[in-house]
């Protein structure tokens, strides 16, 4: 540091001297970073809300027994002779053998945070006169929860699920009439029967999944579903929702299942994301580009106006490569203490809009959420880019004939 | 080993001057100037406007190259050094005192004076610290080193720009004009201060000045016109 001590002197003296230009450039950079805060927390928020909208009771990514296949009797020949249509064979219900060992291998996937085994199938809800449509989700609750996060979703009763106990959507307890501790029967199309009891009336986000989705534990799905002992897939939570791809490929990979993620299931939802992210970098950038043309402008008059200071110093020794850093340590300071406030303005504005902006449910979208890896990355970047926008103001500064610039 | 008395602080041979090189307005402005300053000689540069003083003062300071001639400071050719090297040696051997004594604002006058030392990385030494209060001290500025050159009058001002030119020991102080802007009595006190860092502390000085009562006062006065020296004589100051 102490190399660098007249660069430093110097340029703090400068800013701090030309007082009001300092607190309009640093004002604007700040603003820039506020900006750039407030556009990630929105987007953030807007998409996490899209996104937990979308999924709702879905898990991130399933394991399904691989489809049955037809093997046609003629294999496509080489000069593109083929079978003119190959009729699919009807699906029967699947099962996965021996999971509690792939149940195991996929929990040490990398990026899998949870992972519950299901056995699941269509069915017929009675209760009276009234007869629906629904699909039974017979899981180990206490997986389950890990997966699929049920606490926010709970409008009435408590998260358990017993054999004999039945978790449904609001919508499907209106069809049946029934009410919270009211039982009803479920009828497979295997032709088993079997009695629960309502624990939790649920909403999933969607009408559609709250008319048809009932929870209960393994055991009772498995024999309506005759397939004692077995599951038809695994549900699988990963760390971060976004990459879900990524672990279901890993998943493919290890496991010869058929891999579903999220991702694949509502291809458009991602799509849209993947566009909001793109018009987001954009706002960056350009409001990257105009905080820094900002700070280069101001740091061009600066220089025209301390010409004959930097004559001076020239004249009594400064070296040009001296001169080149007092302006370009203005640029760094600049940028730093723009990040500074506009951390700082920025949390205001997030805090501030977290209040008005609010999602259909009337959640916040997004909350202060202080992430200090984000600050240090905005500090640093800006402080970059000062530098950057001070680079041809410096090499102004440094290129000075000292003779002319003390002549006049 | 080259002798040191017989080498002159600064010699210079045939140096040419040209403006405006190839333009219409081409405009040769020294026409070969023969010269040698020795260590600790007090000269004054005089001639009328447009002589070619300040060209001459802007050479010897390293701040303008001549186009042509060779000019060497303390033995060494310095006409064809580098822009890093002319700066050094404008740093560790030439002080500068300008007419309108271009203090630095956003600095106090203790920081002006140090500003040389802290060019050459010594931003915080106690020893130049002292140095410079002591140099303040010795202009009669004692009471002044924490003031703004804003809070400065003409004379105090320049009286710390000489503390500035005279913080590194320099071995010639180049001096433009430095009572140009001053009144008779302040002109006349700044003048003694130099003459007394001269007799002193041996630091050579070189004065461009209008006033022919200051160059009467000078060991030796060398008279430009046009270009040329015109006359180059030692001087008896009246006492």
């Amino acid at each position: 540091m102490a190399a660098l001590g007249f660069e430093l002197t110097v340029a703090m003296r400068f800013l701090r001297e030309g007082r009001m230009q300092t607190a309009l450039i640093i004002g604007g950079a700040a603003v820039g970073v506020a900006v750039i805060y407030f556009i990630t927390a929105v987007l953030v928020g807007v998409q996490l809300d899209l996104i937990k909208r979308v999924t709702g009771a879905q898990p991130h990514v399933v394991l399904k027994p691989p489809e049955d296949t037809v093997a046609p009797l003629v294999a496509p020949t080489s000069d593109g002779t083929r079978l003119a249509s190959v009729q699919a064979r009807p699906q029967r219900l699947t099962t996965i053998d021996g999971w509690p060992a792939l149940l195991r291998e996929t929990e040490a996937t990398q990026g899998v945070t949870a992972v519950a085994p299901v056995a699941s199938g269509g069915a017929l809800a009675v209760k009276g006169d009234a007869s629906r449509a629904i699909v039974i989700i017979g899981t180990d609750i206490d997986r389950y929860r890990r997966v699929v996060k049920f606490d926010d979703k709970i409008v009435q009763g408590a998260l358990r699920l017993e054999a004999g106990d039945a978790m449904i959507g609001t919508d499907l307890a209106h069809d049946l009439g029934a009410v919270l501790g009211d039982r009803f029967r479920v009828q497979s199309a295997e032709g088993a029967s079997e009695v629960f009891q309502i624990r939790a009336l649920l909403d999933l986000g969607s009408r559609d999944l709250n008319r048809r989705y009932v929870y209960t534990a393994l055991r009772p799905a498995q024999s309506l579903l005759k397939i004692s002992g077995r599951i038809t897939n695994i549900d699988v939570a990963v760390d971060d929702i976004m990459r879900a791809d990524e672990v279901a490929a890993r998943l493919r990979a290890q496991s010869g299942q058929q891999i579903e993620s999220w991702i694949q299931t509502n291809k458009q939802v991602f799509a849209a994301i993947g566009n909001q992210d793109i018009m987001t970098i954009l706002i960056r950038v350009f409001v990257t580009i105009v905080v820094v043309l900002g700070i280069a402008s101001v740091l061009v008059v600066s220089v025209v106006q301390k010409r004959k200071e930097i004559g001076i110093m020239r004249a009594i020794g400064a070296t040009r490569s001296q001169m080149l850093r007092v302006f370009l340590m203005q640029g760094a300071l600049v940028g730093f203490s723009g990040a500074l406030v506009g951390t700082a303005f920025g949390m205001v504005l997030i805090s501030v809009f977290s209040r008005i902006l609010r999602s259909a449910s009337g959640a916040p979208l997004f909350s202060l959420a202080f992430d200090f890896n984000l600050m240090l990355l905005a500090l640093s970047a800006a402080t970059l880019l000062g530098v950057l926008a001070a680079v041809l103001p410096a090499r102004n500064a440094a290129n000075l004939d000292p003779a002319e610039a003390i002549r006049g | 080993m080259t002798d040191i008395a017989t080498v002159p602080l600064v010699r210079l041979q045939g140096i040419r001057k040209t403006y405006n090189a190839g333009l219409p307005s081409e405009q040769e402005v020294l026409h070969g100037i023969d010269l040698a300053v020795q260590s600790g000689e007090f000269t004054a540069l005089i001639g009328p406007s447009g002589s070619g003083k300040s060209t001459l003062l802007n050479i010897l300071g390293l701040l303008e190259r001549p186009t042509g001639g060779i000019y060497q400071l303390t033995g060494r050719d310095v006409t064809q050094l580098n822009d890093d090297a002319r700066t050094e040696a404008r740093h560790l051997t030439l002080g500068f005192i300008f007419q309108f004594h271009h203090l630095l604002p956003a600095f106090s006058a203790l920081e002006n004076v140090m500003l040389p030392a802290m060019m050459g990385g010594k931003t915080n030494d106690p020893a130049m610290r002292e140095r410079a209060a002591w140099l303040l001290d010795a202009v009669g500025l004692k009471d002044a080193t924490a003031k703004k050159p804003s809070a400065l009058s003409g004379g105090m001002q320049q009286r710390v720009a000489i503390a500035r030119a005279l913080m590194l020991a320099p071995k010639l102080v180049l001096a433009d004009e430095p009572t140009g802007n001053l009144d008779t009595r302040s002109s006349d006190a700044i003048f003694k201060l130099m003459r007394q860092f001269n007799s002193e502390h041996g630091v050579g000085f070189l004065v461009v000045t209008h006033d022919p009562r200051l160059a009467a006062r000078c060991d030796r006065i060398i008279d430009l016109v046009d270009g040329q020296v015109d006359s180059d004589r030692a001087n008896t100051p009246a006492s």
